[in-house]
Parts: C-alpha cells; structure tokens; sequence
C-alpha cells in the first residue's frame, strides 16, 4: 500500500526563496492492488506528485509510506528496487540501445525475444520490427511512449506510474494500450497509478483523484467522482457556448 | 610462439581465435612478422624497401576475410610499418586489423601503421581496427595510425575503428580519395580516460560525380583527457558527405571539435553536425528508475552510446 501523507513540494522562485508551491498538503492512500486514475488540468502538479512518489523529486513536507516503510528519503534507485516503477511523460531517447536491450534492463536481466515480442504488442508496435531498432531520433514520440509503456510492464513492480500513457499516441493503438490496462486492472497484481485525461482509462478506475493547483479537490470511486467530471466538462463547454 | 598474453591481446583487439581456418593473416609482434598465411586469394609478402607487407585481394574475390593483427608486449619497442592494401575490381573483403600494446615497463611503446588502401571499381572492402592497451607499467602506450584510401568507380568502403581503453597517446591521420559513385563510411569510436590525449585528422575529398561520404564520430572523454576531432569533407563534384560528430564529456575532460566543409562544385551537397555535451539527465533518471545506481546507468548510457 502506498501512502501520501501531508506531502507538499516547494521550490525556490528565481530570487532564491523557497517560496513557489508545486504541491500543497496531499494525503493520497492506494491500496494493494488498486487502480487509481489522476486527472485535472494541465500544470496542476500531477506529474510532480508522480515524480515524488517515484523519488526523482523530494518532497519539502510530509511523508511517503510505501509498504509499510517510510520511503521519504529513500532514492530512485531504493525506491525502484522495493518494486516502484514510473513510465514518463516525456521519456527520453538513448542513442545506441535497441528496444530489446531497453526492456531487458527494465526487467533486470536478459528478455527472451518472445518475451519482448509480447510486451511490444501488448502497447500496440509490431514487434518484430522494432526489437532491434534503436531507441533514438529515428523513432517518432508516439513510437517511443508505447516502448516505454512496455518498459513498465516488462518490470515485476508493485506500484506502476503510468503519466499520461495516451499523450501522442494514435487512436489505434490507444484501443490497445486501453485493452492491455484493463487486463492489468483486472489482474490486480500490482497497483496503478495511471495519470490520464481520458474517459476510458477513467472508466477502468477503482479510484479517481482530481488534482488541481497543487492540492487534490476531488478524490473518490470512479461511480462518484466520474459522473460529477463529466458534469463539470459539459457545463463548461455550454459556458464557452461549444456545446 | 605466441604467449598467452599474446594471444589475450590478439582476442581482444581481433576476435583471432574465430577467424575461418583458411583465411589469409599475418600477424606482427614487437616490430616483426611472426606468422603468416597467404591464400589463393589473397597474397601477403614482405616489402623490400621498407618494414611492412603488401597485401593484394584479386579481382573477383568474394566474402573473404584478412587478418592482419599487430601486438606490442615489451617495453621501449617503437614500431612503424607499412603496409598496402591493393583491392582488385569487384572483390568484397572484410580486412581486421587492430593494435594491442602490453606495456609493462617504465619506457614507451609506440606503434605507427601507415596503411595505404588503392580500391579498385565495384569492390566492397570492410576495415575494422581495434585500439587496446594494458599493462601495469609506467610506460606510455601510444598509437598513431595514418590511413591513405583511394575508392574506386562506384565501390564502397567501410571503415570501423575503435580505441575504448589503455591507450595513452594517439594521433589519427585519414585521408580518403573519391572516384565516382564510391561510398565511403566511416564510423569512429573512442574514449579517453585518465590523462591520456587523443586527435583525429580526416580528410575526405570527393572527386567524381556521385560520391558520398559518411563520417561517425561517436566519444567519451572521462577524467582528464583531452580530444580533438578535424574532420574536413571537401566536395569537388555533385556529391553528399555528411559528418556527425557527438562526443560525451565527464569530469574535468576536455573536448574540441573543428569541423570544415568545403564545396568546390554547385552540386556538391555537404552536411555536418556536432555535439558535445554532458550525459543526459533523464537518461540516467530513467534507467535509475529501473534501479541502477547513477554509476551503472552511466555505464549503459557508454556502453550503448559507443556501441
């Protein structure tokens, strides 16, 4: 289980003072094997709170538990190890290795090519093609986002962080990655933290928390808080007179 | 007889011990020949003016594989040597070559091959040249390889050198030769640690219409070495070279890049590109999210990037 407590994140404003709010005060609970989406509007400090959770960021206040045991001030690499794992938004790109090395590292020791294979399809690429490719410039966004999505999955992970999995990536292979997220939600190995802006991963949801300005304004199971989104987003488009 | 640090130098640098039982080779040890095998195919024989050997593939030879390792293992031993590659009309040939210098003394090991290429029309000739030094001495360990190719009407050759450890001291001369419709790439790979020094001088001129050149440069400067990379490409017919220079710099290394291109001709279309700049941070966030050490994920991001 992992545990938020309190947690906020400051960072130091261009004169040097410790004084611009990422995130303020959030308590956060995932149970084990839950599936919890985060959505709300972009800069609102969802990927910060990924980032924290996963230790590339230290939070200024509050706690982390995670399995019982205080992670706070635990690093990345402590953190991955105990069985957290983070596909990033904007992953970046290494000249030299190929998609197999890539998800072999991932997985901690050498992936049979089948294995690759599985992984790769599971996020919509035609494997064979791409077990060999570098993970470079040649590849486009879209393409390296699914390979990291699968980098993820070729882990043996007790929480995965999925940042917005669907940005860039094209309405086919979305139906995909939305399948192969179903498949995990219902496995309930693992838990899931899935930031999203989308409709039908929320609908694979236990758990919806909405994070805006650096705080969680909404937090609660899908059939509460889902609705009440949907709502929002319509009174909002008849408010700009789109709908 | 070869010892076994002999022959652990000559797997290093050469993979020696999976050559094909009927290759042609010769292998050189402390500034002389100490065996050899010539083919059919491929004829090997001791110049007569000069140290060095004269290396002919006939025309027509296909899929062969030469040989031609150089060891160092004493100290104060300074070898230069000659050696010319005559490629005949359509032979495909792969050519490893490569220099290892044990070095276990207190006085300089030197080893400068001065190799000539003369590449017929329509042949394929694949280099490949390995750079290593060891060996717990004080003694300076230093390579400085100059390299002649002259390509042929509408022939390719390939060229991979590689210096990833133990050499103190090394300065690269190239210069290439283009005829028409030949293809010349060329991919370098190095890393410098320590104190040690490193240059590469490369001169590619393309003289006939539809000649291409592509140039790699990929490099890790660690510690307090020191690089210097000059490639030049000059373009005197309707022609494509491109040059890529990418380095990695660490500690207190120090990396400079002088690139020239040069066209001479309306048509000549030449590129270049470099980089030198620092590991990327996200790179070594995201294999520490696999649970790496900053140190090992620096390691991969190497291994891969010299790769």
């Amino acid at each position: 289980m992992l545990e938020l407590k309190h947690v906020g994140f400051r960072v130091p404003d261009e004169a040097g003072n410790k004084d611009l709010e990422i995130i303020e005060d959030v308590s956060l609970r995932v149970e084990d094997g839950k599936f919890l989406v985060i959505t709300g509007p972009n800069g609102g400090g969802k990927s910060t709170l990924a980032r924290l959770i996963m230790g590339i960021e230290r939070p200024t206040a509050g706690s982390i538990i995670y399995n019982g045991t205080d992670i706070t001030a635990l690093s990345i690499t402590e953190r991955a190890r105990l069985g957290i794992g983070y596909a990033f938004q904007q992953p970046p790109r290494f000249k030299g290795l190929t998609v197999r090395r890539l998800l072999s590292l991932a997985h901690g020791s050498e992936l049979p090519e089948d294995e690759c294979c599985q992984y790769l399809t599971r996020v919509g690429l035609c494997s064979m093609d791409y077990l060999n490719r570098e993970v470079d410039a040649s590849l486009s966004g879209g393409e390296v986002k699914r390979i990291e999505i699968a980098s993820l999955m070729a882990r043996d992970l007790g929480l995965a962080i999925y940042d917005e999995p669907e940005a860039g990536i094209d309405l086919w292979s979305f139906s995909m990655l939305v399948k192969s997220f179903k498949s995990i939600a219902a496995s309930r190995n693992e838990s899931v933290i899935l930031i999203s802006h989308q409709e039908r991963i929320m609908q694979l949801a236990d758990e919806i928390a909405v994070v805006a300005g650096g705080r969680i304004r909404k937090q609660g199971p899908k059939e509460e808080i889902l609705p009440s989104l949907m709502g929002e987003f319509d009174r909002r488009c008849e408010m700009r007179g789109e709908k | 007889m070869l010892s076994i640090t002999d022959k652990n130098l000559l797997e290093t640098i050469s993979d020696f011990s999976y050559k094909p039982a009927a290759s042609a080779y010769n292998i050189r040890k402390n500034g002389a020949g100490v065996e050899r095998r010539s083919t059919e195919k491929v004829q090997i024989e001791t110049k007569t003016d000069k140290p060095g050997i004269d290396i002919r593939i006939l025309p027509g030879v296909k899929g062969e594989t030469v040989f031609i390792p150089v060891i160092i293992t004493e100290t104060g031993v300074n070898d230069k040597v000659y050696n010319d590659f005559y490629i005949g009309d359509g032979a495909d040939v792969t050519i490893i070559a490569g220099c290892g210098i044990h070095n276990s003394g207190c006085h300089e090991s030197r080893h400068d091959g001065i190799h000539r290429f003369f590449i017929g029309r329509d042949a394929h000739v694949k280099y490949v040249e390995k750079h290593y030094g060891e060996g717990e001495g004080t003694g300076a360990r230093v390579l400085n390889p100059v390299t002649e190719v002259h390509i042929g009407e509408n022939s390719l050759c390939e060229m991979e050198t590689v210096q990833i450890r133990g050499v103190d001291s090394t300065e690269r001369r190239t210069d290439a030769f283009l005829d028409a419709g030949a293809k010349y790439q060329v991919t370098e790979r190095l890393m410098t640690h320590g104190n040690q020094t490193a240059r590469s001088d490369m001169k590619v001129e393309l003289n006939g219409d539809g000649a291409s050149a592509q140039i790699v440069s990929r490099s890790v400067a660690k510690d307090a070495s020191a690089q210097v990379f000059n490639p030049v490409a000059v373009g005197n017919a309707a022609c494509h070279a491109h040059i890529q220079c990418d380095s990695i710099i660490m500690d207190a290394a120090k990396i400079r890049s002088i690139p020239e291109i040069a066209a001479n001709h309306p048509d000549a279309n030449i590129i270049h590109e470099a980089a030198i700049g620092r590991i990327n941070n996200e790179q070594l966030l995201k294999l520490m999210t696999f649970g790496m050490t900053e140190e090992e994920a620096e390691e991969v991001i190497i291994d891969g990037f010299l790769k």
